[in-house]
This record gives structure tokens, sequence and C-alpha cells, in this order.
């Protein structure tokens, strides 16, 4: 945790109400999105329990697997969510706009300018909290190798027509998730959490109720108390007041509620099985209906409050101004998703079960760049971020007290001004330290020359002023100018050109098989 | 831990480095492997193996490319291939940015420096980063080189062997095990448990694939002094123990000056004679740049330059003295490291080195000042339990170690237990940073001097 997150956390525990740890919006919120809030049963590895979804506040639809040991019912609910989620995310592939894109050409392997389609906006999904994430990925896993009747007339429990494509989306969705500063799968939690610091641990903070009741907490009351009671209370009943966000439900709830729930309903299902007469299969099957019907009515009541704490989430969050460099994320957002439609639309086979070894370390190396692009872009884009790194002396701001003309010692002689700043700040500063600036969107850059006593330090510009001998007009900072200068780099290079998967070198277990791996013997759904 | 005897007689170290020595060369000269791994325990001759190694090759007509993982090490091997052999022709690759490699290269009429490799073809020895060399195609060059040499093996991260593999035919791997593995700063736990997980150590993935490979070891610290040898290996090697080069009473380290009795002074005496000494802080729950230890700290610096302090060892003759120059100071944090630097300045003191753990990494020292890693702090997070972490701070010395910490630290370690997650496939990494934690701890309460402000 940095120093300023430190502090923030000790004023919300001294004001008793959260404290906003950013002044914009750092993560795009679709127009439209698809809020998704799954259970999962207890006990039971990826076999969701049931889900509230939908893209409108006041009508969400319900999905309940009644009993979530039972295969069929299970598909039945995987099936249901992809008439939901797959029109959703179609909705989305046809509004396209002209790109371009650089590729190489194969034939004489230059970088080409190629015009391709980006889709113009992109679906989101937004969940709960950071484990309901992890759940998606589970679905996506556990669904997108399965095979249909369509695909495999053999195949002895065939999956229902648009389940292995929901798998294939989950998975994308959850991949994506991984890459720092991408929307297109959201934790409510996570998003709350990096623009307000409560005055409870990261841990309590993936609570979304307690959470909310920080980031809530009207203006005299205390957050405090209200997320201890939204963590803890309970009713005569001994069910807790606020359900937990999920998708894992409450051992209380389970026990005394949704079990003997399941019992009546699995008792009503042999009766109407054993059922002889019309009579009998009648009486068995109002039965049958009203198990389901208390079954539907207990999750119901365990999603509606966090579907309804996620809205509220998204109320507060929108009252925050977007962030300069949103669009700019959003439109890799777009890419990828573009990207993933156009695999499907190809019929490339699902994502592998693991990464070959290139993947891996594009992906590696994609993220890490992510991550230093969206520390960047938020410092930049937030002066209460940017607080947080001159706090680290990672940055520092100051106002221009002089500026001297110099030339480097070149054949041509170049510009090399020397700026002194004033600053309060303490950056950690060493020889030669370079340091930018933001000058027009783009860094320019500075390296650090000597402190001129306290808090006074000269720097000499070193790029971004034109061609000629003389500087080209605003691009040296003049006296007076108030500037933030950062010691972390603006934008991020990209990274060397892997090799291709097939060309994979001995060091790394050379070219992956061409052939799909072979089944566990007695497992076989391990390569799943 | 104790080190069994050589069986035979007395350990003649010579001899035995000289063994490993051979053995290794001749596997990268005439052995039918691809690769060859070479553990060096700390101050063991790794630059010295990698600059003969690469002196063989190219004298035997096999033009080689060396991998080094920083400029400050690319340059430095450059500088001692040429102080070895002057009229070696090598090939310094580098980077377009403004002073991109030491100038003290511009003085070798024998070293060629270029941004392209294909300037640089024909070179019997070309030096380069891990991370410049990514950026050389195979397509550009003419075949792919016969050899390699890989320094730093263990800091390098498996993806950024993937990137250069391609260049070379064989490859000779050296470097320090018990040092700092290679991160990320995203999260890599995806991967964890494949053979080629990117986040690995480049060594991890190449013995994963390739298990054949033989693997030596240097048995020898010609740095660490007779006193810190054993511990270091106990406690960071355990499994693959190593000696010092010299004995008892081989170095020396004296002080004009007497002790004014103050904890400096004493914890300094304590360090000169026994080659550790612990500065001990009243126990206390302080920020990441505890002021008083910081304090402490700088004040010892101080005090080890105004005695007068002159070291002996079997480098020369007579007593060196010891200046700035040959004491570092190392901590965990680079606020650490910049708040000593700070307290440093105010007491007039320039040129001693203070810097973080990692890059200390490689360098050595007479006598080096270390900030533990887990002092003041209220809990043991497996960043700080890091064993190469401690490895790297307490390895660095040809004389004395002086830690300065806040007391309690042992019954912090007890309080956190190791909770990291078990990744199934991933090989379990001995020493565990708590024991290992623990042993050194152990070794430098024999030494303690208790701060009285």
């Amino acid at each position: 945790m940095s120093l300023i997150d430190g502090l923030a956390r000790l004023e919300a525990v001294s004001t008793g109400r959260a404290q906003p740890r950013a002044t914009a919006r750092h993560r795009h919120l679709s127009q439209r999105p698809l809020v998704l809030v799954p259970l999962t049963t207890a006990g039971e590895a990826g076999a969701p329990l049931g889900a509230l979804v939908g893209t409108e506040r006041t009508s969400p639809r319900l999905l309940v697997v009644p009993q979530p040991r039972d295969r069929d019912l299970r598909f039945a609910f995987l099936s249901e969510l992809a008439e939901i989620v797959l029109p959703y995310v179609d909705s989305f592939a046809g509004d396209v706009e002209a790109a371009e894109r650089s590729e190489t050409d194969p034939e004489t392997s230059k970088r080409v300018k190629v015009e391709v389609e980006l889709c113009a906006d992109a679906p989101q999904l937004i969940v709960p909290s950071r484990a309901g994430i992890e759940f998606v990925r589970l679905l996506g896993r556990s669904m997108r190798f399965r095979r249909t009747a369509e695909q495999d007339p053999d195949a002895p429990y065939p999956a229902p027509p648009r389940v292995p494509l929901l798998g294939r989306w989950l998975t994308h969705f959850g991949e994506r998730a991984r890459v720092p500063g991408s929307s297109l799968l959201l934790a409510m939690t996570e998003l709350l959490s990096r623009h307000w610091a409560t005055g409870q641990s990261s841990l309590e903070d993936q609570h979304l109720g307690a959470l909310l009741a920080w980031i809530e907490a009207p203006e005299g009351t205390s957050g405090a108390e209200a997320a201890f009671r939204a963590e803890l209370a309970r009713d005569e009943a001994g069910q807790l007041l606020c359900p937990p966000a999920g998708p894992a439900t409450d051992p209380a709830f389970d026990n005394t509620l949704l079990a003997p729930a399941m019992e009546r309903y699995d008792r009503a299902r042999s009766a109407l099985a054993a059922a002889e007469d019309g009579v009998a299969a009648d009486v068995g099957l109002a039965a049958l209906t009203a198990a389901e019907q208390e079954i539907h009515a207990l999750i119901d009541s365990r999603t509606r409050p966090t579907w309804d704490a996620v809205w509220r989430g998204l109320d507060a969050l929108c009252t925050l101004p977007v962030a300069a460099h949103d669009a700019d994320r959003w439109t890799r957002d777009r890419w990828s998703f573009t990207g993933h439609r156009d695999r499907v639309v190809a019929g490339e086979p699902p994502q592998p079960r693991v990464d070959d070894a290139v993947t891996a370390a594009n992906k590696l190396a994609t993220r890490e760049r992510e991550q230093s692009r969206l520390e960047a872009q938020e410092a930049l884009d937030d002066p209460l971020v940017m607080a947080g790194r001159r706090l680290a002396g990672e940055a520092f701001a100051g106002e221009v007290t002089e500026v001297v003309m110099a030339y480097s010692e070149a054949k041509s002689p170049r510009p090399r001004p020397l700026v002194t700043v004033r600053t309060d700040d303490r950056p950690h500063l060493g020889e030669r330290t370079k340091v930018y600036r933001a000058l027009g969107g783009k860094p320019q850059t500075a390296e650090f020359v000597a402190y001129e006593g306290e808090g006074v330090v000269v720097l000499r510009l070193t790029d971004k002023m034109g061609r000629g001998k003389e500087p080209d007009p605003g691009s040296v900072p003049e006296k007076g100018d108030r500037i933030c200068w950062t010691l972390f780099e603006h934008e991020q290079r990209g990274g060397p050109k892997l090799p291709d998967p097939e060309e994979t070198p001995w060091t790394h277990g050379g070219p992956p098989a061409e052939t799909a791996e072979r089944p566990d013997p007695v497992t076989a759904e391990d390569t799943l | 831990m104790q080190l069994a005897p050589p069986a035979g007689g007395a350990f003649d170290p010579g001899a035995e480095a000289a063994r490993a020595t051979e053995a290794i060369l001749h596997d990268t000269l005439h052995g039918t492997h691809r690769g060859v791994v070479v553990d060096s325990p700390p101050g063991a001759g790794k630059s010295t193996l990698v600059v003969r190694a690469a002196r063989e090759l190219a004298a035997a007509g096999r033009p080689l490319m060396v991998i080094a993982q920083t400029n400050a090490q690319v340059d430095d091997l450059v500088l001692r291939l040429a102080e070895k052999d002057p009229k070696l022709p090598v090939g310094r690759l580098h980077s377009s940015d403004p002073d991109p490699y030491d100038k003290a290269l511009d003085d070798l009429p024998n070293v060629r420096k270029s941004t392209k490799a294909g300037d640089l073809a024909g070179l019997d020895v070309v030096i380069s980063t891990a991370a410049k060399w990514a950026h050389v195609k195979v397509d550009q060059l003419d075949a792919p080189w016969g050899h390699a040499i890989v320094d730093e093996a263990y800091q390098m991260r498996s993806d950024a062997l993937l990137a250069v593999a391609g260049l070379f035919e064989r490859a000779l791997f050296v470097g320090d095990p018990g040092q700092l593995d290679p991160f990320s700063i995203v999260g890599a736990e995806q991967w964890a448990g494949l053979a080629y997980d990117p986040s690995a150590s480049a060594v991890t993935t190449l013995l994963a694939h390739n298990p054949e490979l033989p693997q030596h070891r240097l048995p020898v610290s010609w740095r660490l002094p007779a006193s810190a040898a054993p511990l270091v290996s106990g406690a960071f090697y355990p499994y693959t123990p190593f000696r010092s080069g010299t004995d008892h009473g081989d170095r020396a380290l004296r002080f004009a000056v007497a002790s004014d009795g103050s904890a400096a002074d004493r914890v300094i005496d304590e360090a000169a004679e026994a080659g550790w000494g612990l500065l001990e802080l009243p126990a206390r729950n302080t920020p990441r740049t505890d002021p008083e230890a910081v304090g402490a700290l700088a004040r010892v610096v101080r005090r080890l330059l105004d005695r007068g302090g002159a070291a002996t060892s079997e480098r020369g003759p007579g007593p060196a003295p010891l200046t700035a120059d040959r004491i570092a100071v190392g901590t965990a944090h680079r606020d650490q490291a910049a708040a000593v630097r700070a307290a440093l300045a105010d007491l007039g003191v320039r040129d001693v080195t203070v810097d973080t753990a990692n890059r200390l990494q490689g360098r050595e020292y007479d006598v080096t000042v270390v900030l533990h890693p887990l002092s003041g702090r209220p809990d043991a997070t497996a960043f700080h339990l890091e064993t190469g972490r401690l490895c790297v701070l307490t390895s660095r010395h040809r004389h004395a170690c002086i830690v300065v910490c806040r007391a309690g630290v042992d019954t912090l370690l007890d309080d956190h237990p190791s909770t990291e997650p078990v990744q199934l496939g991933v090989t379990v990494k001995f020493p565990d940073g708590w024991e290992a934690n623990h042993a050194v701890l152990a070794r430098l309460a024999e030494h303690r001097v208790r701060w009285s402000g």
C-alpha cells in the first residue's frame, strides 16, 4: 500500500466515511453493461446455483438450478444464460468502423497497412466481486470444450447448441480481465476500491455490501458501523441481513434454508417419477412446481440485494468524470473484442487448455506493458493519483524560476536549455535521472543536472524542441510556469518480437505438438 | 549447519576450483550437450570463468555471443576481456539511447561498438544485454552463432531467453542460484507449474526441458571471508555447500583510531574481529524509512571512515586503506536507500555506494552495512522473506558485514510462517526464506551490540 493510500485509509477511519482515491473514473463504463450476479453451490466446484442477469436495472432475469448436481438442469441453466449473453455480445459485433492495422506481408515480409474492421463498441460484463471473475473463467473453461450433438453425434452427453460458444466468450472475458486497465469484465468491488479508500482492510473491501456502506454513508453517520452491520448483522432466524455478493453463499443459508428446500424438490421429483396414475402425477407435478418456486424465491432473495448493490455502485462511479485516457484503453478492449469475434467467425478451435511457451511470454509482456501504461495514464489524468506519486518521490511539481539557454557540444549544436524548478516535493533524483513532462499530449524529456539548494532542481531539456538551432516556440518552459515532472515514462515501448510458436527454441521444449493433448485415461475431463 | 571436512586430507581451495573450471571448460568445448549449466556462489569467480571460457572458445576458432543482463555487466565483461587479452576482437552491441555504454570502452582499440549486429559480424566475441539481443533477428545474420555464454542466467527471465535462444546453437549458462529471482510486475500464477512459465528463471525453464544437461558448480568463494562462507553456504545453499578460498587469519581489518565506546564503534570492532556485527535498536514498529535506524546506520558508516580502517588480505602485501568506495550500504527498498543517502549527506559522507539488494547483485566491497529487510516491520511478507534478498545483502563483503535491525525480528518471523499458496507442478525451492532468516539471525545474535541512542 502506498503512503497516500495509507493516509486516505486513516482519514476514512477518523471520519467514518470513505475517502476518494481518485478524482476521475479510470475504468471504462459501458452505456449498456450486462450485470451478472452468479451464485455457486457449496462443495461442488463450478456448479452454478443460479444467477440474476440482465442489462436493465429494473428487470433482471432470474436463472435457477433447483438441483445443481443434476447435469441436465445445469445444462439447461447454461443454455438459458447463453440465450441472454450471446445476443448481448452479438449486438456489438455488427456495428463496425474502418480501421488500419499493420501486418507483415507473408511474401515481402514488410510491414504493410491493412484495412480492417473495428467494432464501434464492445460488450461489458460486470460481476459483484473478484471471485465472480474467477467464476466466469471457470464456467468458460467448463463449457468451451463441450461438444454439441451437431458437432459430434457420438458425444455421450451432448451440450445444448450454444453452450460451447458461451464458454469461448466467457473464457475470452476472463482472460481479458487479467490485462491491467481492461474493462470487458469488471468486478464492482475492485472498481469501487480503486476509486475510494475505506477504513477497513483490503480483504474486508471484497465484501460489496460493507464497501458500499463506507462509500454511501450520509454526512454525519458512521460508514464503519454501517459496514459492520452489512457484514455481520443477522435476523432472528440467523440469516445475514445483507447476503454476501457471492458466488459463494452463506453456510447458514445453505444449511437452514437451501438444503431443506432442495430435499423437498428431490422428494417431489421422485414422487412424480413414481406416480402410477394421472391423478398422482398431477399432485406430484404441483408439489414439484411448488418446490421449484420455493428455490426460485430463495435464490432471488439472495441475489437481489447484490444486484441492487452493483447498480448503486455504478451510480457512485458515474458521479466521477471520465478520465482522459479512458477512450484509449477502451479502444484496445474493442480490438480485443473484434479479434475474438473474428476468430469465432473464422471457425477457429476454442482457446487451448494451457498457453504454449510463446503465447504465455507474449501475454506476460503485454500485461506488464499495460500495467506500466495504466499507472502512468492514471497519474497523468488525475492530480490525486499524481499526488500519490509525488509523495512517493516518483514525480514533482514546481514553479520554473529560471531558464538559461545552452547548447549541446555536437558538431551542429542543439538546444539544451537549463530549467530551474523550485519544488516542495522530494523526488528521488540521481545523477542524470530522466524526467518527463506532458507537452501537448506528448512527453518531453529532461535530465537532472543538480540541486541548487533545498528544493531547487536544475534540469536540462533534451528533446521535442524541433529541428532548428532555436527551439520551437512553446517547447521550452518559461519563468513562472507550474509544471509537473515525472520520473516514470509516459509511454511504453513495444517489446521485442518473439519467435512464432512453430519456432519455439530447444531451451523451451521446441515447437508445441501438432496433435491435441491426450486425456488422462482415468479422468478424461482433466484436459478441459 | 556444518560442512563435512573434505575426504583425504586438507582442502586445497585453489586446486578444487581449478578442477571444477577444467571440467566446465571441457564440457563447453568438447561436450556433446547443447547446454552446460554452472552454479556459482557469491564471489566464486564467475566473471573470471566467463572471460576464460570466452577466450578459449575464441582461441579454438569458434566465435561466440555473450548475453548479460544489464549494460553495466556487459561493459564490465568487455573491460575484463580487454584486460586479459587486448588483441582479442570484441564487439559491443548497444542500444541507440544516449550514452549507451561506458566511455572507457572508447579507449580500447580492439573493441568495436555498434547498434547493429551486422556491423559486428566476424568478430570473435560479441557482447550485449539480453534486451538488446532480443531485437536481433536470426535471419539478419548469416547463420546463428555456434556458441553463446549466458551470464547471470538465474536473474534472466524465461521469456527473455525465449526471445534470444534462436540466435545460438549451444550455450554455457552461468549464474548464482542463491540471489534474487527475476520478478514480473503483474501476476503470473496462471502459468505456475508450466515448464516454460515465462516469469520463472531462464535456468529453471532450460533444465525443465533439458534435464540431461551437465550441471557444474564452483566450489570456492574467493570473496567471502572464512567467517562468512559457512553461514552463507549453510543458510542459502543448504544442498550445494561451498567453502571460502581464504582461512581465518588470512584477512584482517584494523582501525587506527580506538573505539570511543559508543555503540557504533563497538559494533565496528565486533565486526572487524568476528566478520559479523548486529547493531540492535529497541523493538518498535516503524515506517519503512525508520529515521532512528537510518541515523544509526549513517553513524556507523561515518565512524568506519573516521577511524582510519585498513584491510589486510591475500591480495596485497600490506594493508589497504578502507576508503569510501570500499564500503556499501544495502537496503530492501529504494526509499530506504534514498533516506540513507540523505542521512549520509548530512554527515558529510560521499562516495559510499547506497543501493537496494537488486542493484548490489554481483558487486563486491570490503565492508557492508545492511538495513535488515524485516527491521521494524509489523508483518513478514513474501517480498521481505525472499532468501535472495537477504543472501545478496549478506554476501557482498570481503571483510565484515554490519546489520542494523530493530529487536524482535525473531518473534516477527515466528508470528508469520510462510503462507504462500502451493502451486501444482512447481518445484519447492530451498532454502525456505523463513528458515534462512532464522539461521542468519541466530548467528548475528552472537555479535550483538545494543544501540544506546
